[in-house]
């Protein structure tokens, strides 16, 4: 039983943390999300200079070799900071995916792009009737000889406006909610028949409606085989889900921490509204559910390298449900007790909120991994 | 970061399992049902313990302590609750034992260390007292010197099982004059003294585990006083810290919601197996997740203490949480239980004479469980301490 961190993620956690302390600002952020892409591409090539792009690959496809808590070190601290950075949709979606399925020319190529910073990717792999089913795909891809031929529209595809590539999620076989007969192909962005409609998320993230008109791509972009892009998805998926609880428990600890100081600071009455019991005890609940999240995150990370996978199985939906549910409380309550100015646009608060709430949503809310987690635990 | 087993985890726990296999817990656990027979059941069970070095696992080996690694320490406890084995009675071992071998002097060392191992003594903690609940530094029984001794006199309340103990360990006061923390003293008082009796006082649940504790007169040796005079407050709040963590019971939870998959899947409603009520299944997750992330917290506590860091506020949490966890179970337990949840039956007639095997039990946890958010420190009281020594406030 080990929670120590190794010296390497010793070192990447502090140099992450400070540039989220030295380099980066709220009124930076609010900056960059203004471009565009909704970053600053500066920003990205600052990431890949510190290594950070390279963190989840293997070393053998040009990587850090890094695992699941470093990973965990990494995006707390961009939580923290609310850092404004396509990581998630680029690195850990589109690049692992690459990683997980690509042939090895094209991931050998791709990958050494991606970690040096010039290459943007996208997963497009929600739908307008998904919702949180990854393999719910209507989007249809069928042969015409060494070619695919894509029709259909993917939804909200993070951070569609800045990549250069998608993976995409289409239906080659099967009825629309089967897990098999799903596929992935790498579609450059500017194929003929590629059609963005872009749209601004409330965290501040540019995503499109992306649709595809008899768009073709060589059978040699496949990522995975053929019908089984649900395999390579759902590994992505898993291995990306602790990582964004890992950022979503940098946005909860940032807005305890900032909450505990204003009511310090904050007089009502003739007295610091921290010194209130009952605005105490509300903040003990905030500080719990920080630990309650970080505690399942550490499960998930002990649990990643082991073979039981049903147990992580276990872990990674328990994971989303405490940090869905945990996340929100703390988002609310951060909100609360900072009275009339937390409402407002001009306070950080609000912001890291938002930021939660989208990061709730993405991969399963609280209910749908509630659910997920039923069926493994109480089987009918 | 990582849990898995070394080969000599796995080795030890097949040690583990052989020792629980052989030592008959299911027998043991039986005899501390039944209130006749419980201390007869708890003794024999942890002298069992002692005879393999087991029963007191996380003492520095010097006192006799097995010396665990966090890992084996968990192992045991997953073990320990899939065998159906009793824990251990907390007063002495987890409880006085290691504020003597921490604060006590040789002598102390040598005359209560080995009767606690063996369970020849049976120990009880005086803190509480009628006029001092989560105020407790607020206590006035008091201690006067009077040449080698101490002359007591007042009341300690919810002493649990002081009807069966030898020894109690008690906070005094020794001096009035300065902070209610200050001036406050630990003593160890043999029950047999002239002076004490014990009051019984019945639960809530029909049980009588709690008692009244009352000092008139009583004589107690100076050398029966852990440390120095008026230092007793520091002594008992590094305790207090070992007792939350006890309190948590991880493993028994993870048992009871093992139980609670059963019952769902056996009890019908409208012809339909409970586990299959949306409900049902949605409260059963709600405390399942709850219960993953304590076990992990817990973890990390222990983790820390291997590494001989006291488990300061954050024991605090381990008590809020694992205690409402095991609130919500026998919650969720008592309402499977339906109508049967009611019923009480008499000492040892089994449930099956009504037609249900868990309602009895169901409602005895339920009405008793609701001191776990009392005791210890209440729930609300270890929220102060959070807000004071961690968040600052």
């Amino acid at each position: 039983m080990n929670f120590n961190l190794t010296e390497e993620q010793q070192m990447l956690q502090d140099s992450a943390a400070r540039f989220v302390g030295q380099d980066y600002s709220f009124e930076r952020r609010q900056r960059d999300v203004q471009n565009d892409v909704g970053f600053d591409p500066e920003l990205w090539r600052q990431f890949a200079d510190l290594g950070w792009l390279s963190v989840p690959f293997a070393e053998e496809n040009g990587g850090f070799g890094g695992d699941a808590t470093d990973l965990f070190v990494l995006m707390e601290q961009l939580g923290k900071g609310l850092v404004a950075t396509p990581y998630l949709p680029s690195i850990l979606l589109f690049g692992r995916c690459l990683e997980a399925g690509a042939n090895p020319a094209l991931k050998a190529e791709l990958l050494e792009r991606l970690i040096a910073g010039e290459l943007q990717g996208a997963l497009a792999y929600m739908e307008r009737q998904s919702r949180h089913e990854l393999f719910d795909v209507q989007t249809n891809a069928h042969r015409d000889g060494d070619e695919f031929v894509i029709s259909g529209e993917k939804a909200l595809v993070m951070n569609a406006q800045a990549a250069n590539m998608f993976v995409v999620s289409v239906r080659t076989s099967g009825s629309a909610t089967d897990k098999n007969g799903v596929s992935l192909l790498l579609v450059d962005a500017k194929a003929p028949g590629i059609e963005l409609n872009s749209i601004q998320l409330m965290d501040g993230q540019k995503v499109a409606n992306v649709t595809f008109r008899d768009v073709r791509v060589s059978t040699d972009r496949l990522i995975g085989l053929e019908n089984q892009g649900a395999v390579v998805l759902e590994e992505v998926v898993n291995q990306a889900i602790p990582a964004i609880c890992a950022e979503a428990l940098g946005l909860m600890t940032h807005l305890t921490n900032t909450t505990i100081e204003y009511s310090k600071t904050r007089k009502q009455f003739g007295v610091a509204i921290g010194s209130f019991q009952v605005l105490q005890h509300r903040m003990v609940d905030m500080f719990t559910a920080c630990e309650e999240t970080r505690s399942l995150l550490y499960r998930v990370l002990c649990s990643a390298g082991e073979d039981d996978l049903l147990e992580h199985k276990k872990n990674l939906h328990a994971l989303k449900v405490i940090t869905g549910l945990r996340g929100k409380r703390v988002g609310n309550e951060s909100i609360q007790l900072h009275g009339g100015m937390g409402i407002t646009d001009e306070l950080d608060v609000g912001h890291y909120v938002k930021r939660l709430m989208v990061l709730h949503s993405v991969f399963g809310d609280a209910d749908y991994h509630q659910q997920q987690l039923a069926r493994l635990s109480l089987p009918q | 970061m990582d849990a898995s087993l070394s080969s000599d985890d796995l080795k030890f726990r097949e040690e583990v399992r052989a020792f629980f296999h052989n030592a008959e817990p299911e027998k043991a656990q039986q005899l501390i049902n039944n209130p006749r027979t419980y201390k007869q059941g708890a003794v024999q069970w942890q002298k069992k313990l002692h005879e393999k070095g087991w029963v007191a696992p996380f003492w520095p080996t010097q006192y006799g302590g097995a010396g665990w690694t966090v890992t084996q320490s968990y192992i045991y406890e997953t073990e320990r609750v899939k065998a159906n084995a009793p824990d251990v009675v907390p007063f002495g071992l987890k409880m006085v034992g290691p504020v003597i071998y921490t604060y006590g002097n040789d002598d102390q060392k040598a005359r209560f260390l080995p009767g606690i191992l063996n369970s020849d003594d049976w120990w009880c903690q005086g803190y509480s007292e009628p006029g001092a609940g989560s105020d407790l530094a607020s206590l006035t029984t008091r201690a006067v010197s009077e040449g080698d001794d101490y002359i007591v006199n007042g009341s300690k309340i919810w002493t649990t099982y002081a009807q069966y103990a030898d020894w109690i360990f008690c906070l005094v006061r020794t001096d009035a004059s300065g902070k209610p923390q200050q001036g406050i003293s630990f003593l160890l008082i043999d029950m047999n003294t002239p002076g004490i009796t014990v009051s019984p006082i019945q639960s809530i649940n029909g049980v009588h585990s709690l008692n009244e504790v009352h000092f008139e007169n009583v004589h107690v040796p100076k050398a029966n006083r852990i440390g120095e005079e008026g230092q007793g407050w520091t002594y008992a709040k590094s305790l207090l810290a070992h007792e939350r963590t006890v309190i948590a019971r991880v493993a028994d939870s993870k048992k009871r919601l093992n139980t609670l998959r059963q019952i769902a899947s056996r009890e019908l409603q409208g012809g339909q197996p409970i586990i299959e009520d949306a409900s049902f299944r949605h409260r059963f997750t709600n405390i399942e997740v709850e219960l993953m992330a304590l076990e992990y917290m817990e973890l990390r506590v222990l983790a820390a203490m291997a590494r001989n860091e006291s488990p300061g506020a954050e024991s605090s949490l381990l008590k809020i949480k694992g205690t409402e966890i095991q609130q919500a179970l026998h919650e969720l337990t008592i309402e499977l239980a339906g109508i049967y949840g009611g019923v009480v039956l008499d000492v040892g007639e089994p449930g099956s004479s009504v037609g249900h095997d868990f309602g009895d039990s169901a409602r005895k946890d339920f009405m008793y469980g609701r001191a776990s958010t009392i005791f210890g420190g209440s729930n609300e009281i270890q929220k102060n301490i959070i807000a004071k020594r961690v968040l600052g406030l």
